[in-house]
């Protein structure tokens, strides 16, 4: 088990450089420059501008860029954000939890409807349950996240004006009132990401199961005389699990970039919301440190999933 | 004729026979009053009146929390280093100016004891030194003394190439000293009339030497209190997380009495012009949002029933179409839009008149600006004083139609204007941005009916405004025939403004595009008159040469303006807020307060 993970963490390391190497050159063949909004200010004359530029290594050729920053990387320094002049993982950190807190109850959610209503569905197919969940379900992941975004902040916030819809990390308020302001700000963000997972999740979930439901062992498990629970929570559910992790854990990278609109309609202070104004002020190390933590989620999510399959199935050994 | 009468009236001023404001009144019957009115008494011989905002809170502290939405949240919170104004207006909560420009663009004392005057001595005749005295018992937050030495040291800072500030330019050119503990002087290397730069506004923010001391030069990232500021601000630091939220609280040993009036402040960042507008507006989350760039339509909308409004102030920002004087498609040496060559079409002042007709101000206010424009005829627009009289605008298709007909562009047979085989294309850029794109559909449909084919671009905002020589797409290359952009004043002087477009000051290949003068206009009447303006210590002929300049880049049709932009704040109804047109929106922070 251990080698099996040794070796797989020693297989990523050479598909992180490669991914990190991609990543640098489309950054640095895009054009732009972190200190435009200099460029119209009359008491900032355009040399200054230059100097800039030369200062933090922005007219230096690409491969050195890179060399620099691997270099560094492989040290433990992930560089220096142009536009804020901190270090980066100070930034990144500082955004961190916030992101988890939004990004793992949205999961957590996602995973508490979509389980149920697909095991449900899928024990009674074509029934009315089952059509209702179906038509919300396609419902649910044709709406993109911007759009359920702004209409949740136009009925609870502005009609209703139940929910605040500016995310706040300093809530003046301590012990029983923190937490319950904490979830009140996170309701509606959580519910469009959690929604928007679970949508697409509880399909799966019900083929999934529909897929084991009909082998004979589980026929030989009723024929036991095993009660449906016991049949459907042990023997189908335990199986039809398998393709349900590979699912979640290759998709909660993505929810992390799903998670970058989100974070920007409620002004989360997230690692997305991060990103996208490091792209949009082209603070380049910024980008390439949040991309390369993108990568690496990718990388230990998948490490995760294939080590959750033994467990499920012991019949997949980890070699 | 104005000089005499402007004189004697000056001279009315000093001896008491008239007042103040009858003098501003008098400004305004002849087209000349201003922000800058009061620089110009000053600079005349009349102290600068304290300005009297009214500030009604009789006690420090009790209004609670004031909660601000910047829709970009300030990324760092050493003024020196702001890129952005945003990052200004972060840096403004906790350290500050010895004076900020007030909403009529006068001088407000804020560390200085007293406003340089000539009359007290502060002003130098030969407007080569100013003399600042700094109000006594200032402290700094952690409780040391403020003193002449910070300012110094602020200078020889800020002025360190090496320290890569972004206020390098406003400290160059000019050496402070330390007088006594509470007296600078400021020394210019010319005859400086437009004295009020260093040590005003947002780069003028002074920081504590004890702090910085070990930190100027190369080693300036690397000071703790970039993330951390200890100014002597209204507002005490508490929390910074760049881009998401500033955090302060009451200063209690702030230096004026009964300033601040609420006990925290919060600066939250990130999100849209639009919800911002919502939050402060529709919903009251927040008591002020900044710089509410959204259609007048939707921010009338709001407003209806809401729990905030709209507030403007008046400054110079121009957003305008620069036309180009050479030929973006002609290579010479390896350079596009050359010196060495002509724009085969803009070359003829006709063609550029009728451009300027083309244009219809009246649709783009109405549709796009609303109440945060004014049509203008001038690429200077403010203050009051430099703003032209003798300019006007129309825009007029068949006058435009029958002046290029006139110029021998005739309609072809595919509708299209030609001369001499020459079709009559133009390529308009600007940056990506809403309303410029609706400016650019607007100019174009006035075009297509004059015969003239307008071919669209909009490149990105951190491209077009790089400084990047590698990329093709920058303002200052102008490889187009025409483009569109806004340029701020950031102070109530046209010094800067204007002397962008002198000759020597071309953008080319040979000065890496760095040159301000994108249009590559060159005219010797133009460097004259700016020349003369910026060593003439006389202000009303000061005034009267800048005037000049503007109306010759009207007379040549250098810039079409487009749209006078005022600026937009939304703030809760029971909020008052005191904002400038010049300066940054917390620039007079400790003046704000609530109406209960």
């Amino acid at each position: 088990m251990s080698q099996f993970i040794l070796r797989r963490l020693l297989i990523a390391v050479p598909s992180l450089l490669g991914i990190s190497l991609v990543l640098f050159v489309v950054l640095a063949l895009a054009p732009g420059d972190p200190f435009s909004e200099l460029a119209t200010n009359p008491n900032v004359p355009p040399e200054v501008q230059a100097a800039l530029r030369a200062k933090f290594g922005l007219d230096d050729p690409i491969y050195l860029r890179y060399l620099s920053w691997l270099n560094a990387m492989v040290h433990g320094d992930w560089g220096f954000s142009f536009v804020s002049r901190m270090n980066v993982d100070t930034l990144i950190l500082q955004r961190l939890p916030t992101t988890l807190y939004v990004i793992g109850s949205s999961q957590i959610l996602a995973l508490c409807v979509a389980i149920p209503v697909g095991v449900y569905a899928a024990t009674k197919p074509y029934s009315v349950f089952d059509q209702i969940a179906n038509a919300l379900a396609f419902i649910g992941f044709s709406l993109p996240t911007f759009f359920t975004g702004i209409l949740f902040i136009l009925i609870f916030s502005v009609t209703l004006d139940w929910l605040p819809f500016v995310y706040s990390t300093d809530i003046k308020a301590s012990g029983f009132r923190w937490v319950l302001e904490m979830i009140r700000q996170a309701i509606m963000p959580v519910m469009v990401l959690g929604l928007f997972q679970a949508a697409s999740m509880t399909r799966f979930v019900r083929s999934a199961m529909l897929d084991v439901i009909r082998l004979d062992y589980v026929t030989t498990a009723r024929a036991k005389g095993l009660g449906q629970a016991k049949v459907i929570v042990k023997h189908v559910m335990r199986n039809a699990m398998i393709p349900v992790v590979t699912l979640i854990a290759l998709q909660l990278p993505a929810v992390f970039g799903g998670a970058i609109v989100t974070e920007q309609i409620f002004r989360i202070p997230g690692i997305g919301s991060l990103l996208i104004s490091s792209i949009l002020s082209n603070d380049t190390p910024v980008v390439m440190a949040v991309a390369f933590v993108f990568s690496c989620l990718v990388v230990a999510f998948n490490l995760i999933a294939d080590i959750l399959y033994g467990w499920l199935d012991p019949r997949i050994s980890l070699r | 004729m104005l000089d005499k009468e402007l004189r004697s009236m000056i001279g009315k001023v000093k001896d008491g026979r008239m007042d103040r404001r009858a003098f501003i009144k008098r400004l305004a019957a002849i087209g000349l009053t201003a922000p800058m009115a009061n620089q110009l008494l000053a600079i005349g011989g009349v102290a600068m009146a304290q300005s009297p905002a009214p500030y009604p809170p009789t006690k420090r502290g009790g209004g609670g929390p004031l909660k601000l939405l910047w829709w970009q949240g300030p990324t760092l919170l050493n003024p020196h280093f702001a890129t952005g104004t945003k990052d200004q207006d972060g840096s403004r909560l906790f350290y500050e100016p010895l004076a900020s420009w007030d909403a009529d663009g006068n001088l407000n004392p804020i560390l200085a004891a007293q406003i340089p005057s000539v009359q007290n001595g502060g002003l130098a005749a030969d407007a080569k030194s100013v003399t600042w005295k700094i109000k006594p018992g200032v402290k700094w937050h952690d409780g040391k003394p403020l003193t002449a030495d910070d300012f110094v040291f602020t200078w020889a800072y800020a002025s360190d190439p090496a320290t890569a500030a972004v206020s390098v330019s406003t400290y160059a050119d000019m050496t402070v000293e330390k007088i006594d503990d509470l007296t600078i002087r400021i020394l210019f290397k010319n005859p400086t009339p437009f004295w009020a730069n260093a040590f005003v506004g947002a780069y003028g923010c002074v920081l504590p030497k004890h702090l910085f001391a070990d930190f100027k030069g190369g080693k300036s990232r690397e000071a703790p209190n970039n993330l951390a500021p200890v100014g002597t601000g209204p507002y005490k630091f508490v929390e910074f997380k760049p881009g998401d939220v500033v955090r302060g609280e009451l200063n209690p040993d702030y230096h004026m009495p009964n300033r601040p009036y609420f006990d925290t402040i919060e600066m939250k960042g990130g999100g849209d012009a639009v919800s911002a507008a919502r939050a402060v507006i529709q919903t009251g989350e927040y008591d002020f949002g900044w710089n509410m760039q959204v259609e007048d339509d939707v921010l009338l909308r709001l407003e209806k029933g809401g729990k905030g409004k709209t507030s403007y102030a008046v400054g110079g920002d121009i957003e305008f179409i620069a036309l180009n004087f050479t030929d973006p498609n002609t290579e010479v040496d390896g350079e596009r839009s050359s010196m060495k060559t002509k724009h085969p079409i803009l070359s003829d002042p006709a063609v550029r008149k009728a451009l300027a007709m083309l244009v219809d101000r009246d649709s783009v206010k109405k549709a796009i600006y609303g109440r945060a424009g004014r049509t203008t005829a001038n690429y200077l627009n403010g203050p009051e004083k430099f703003a032209s009289k003798n300019t006007t605008w129309e825009f007029n298709v068949e006058k435009a139609a029958k002046m290029l007909d006139d110029a021998g562009w005739k309609v072809g047979s595919d509708g299209i204007r030609e001369k001499d085989g020459k079709k009559f294309k133009l390529l308009y850029q600007t940056s990506t941005n809403g309303p410029r794109q609706k400016t650019q559909a607007i100019v174009k449909q006035a075009c297509q009916k004059a015969g003239i084919d307008v071919e669209l671009k909009s490149v990105v905002a951190s491209v077009f405004f790089s400084s990047d020589v590698a990329n093709p797409d920058t303002y200052s290359k102008f490889y187009a025939d025409i483009e569109e952009f806004q340029i701020p004043m950031t102070q109530p002087d046209p010094a800067l403004h204007m002397r962008r477009y002198i000759s020597a000051n071309v953008a080319t290949k040979e000065n890496k595009w760095q040159g301000q003068n994108f249009p590559r206009y060159v005219n010797k009447d133009y460097d004259a008159a700016i020349a003369a303006a910026e060593t003439e210590t006389d202000p009303v002929k000061r005034a009267a040469l800048y005037i000049k300049c503007n109306d010759m880049l009207w007379q040549d049709t250098v810039f079409i303006p487009v749209m006078h932009r005022l600026k937009v704040e939304a703030a809760s109804n029971s909020l008052r807020p005191a904002i400038s047109g010049w300066a940054n929106e917390t620039d007079n922070i400790q003046d704000w307060y609530r109406e209960a």
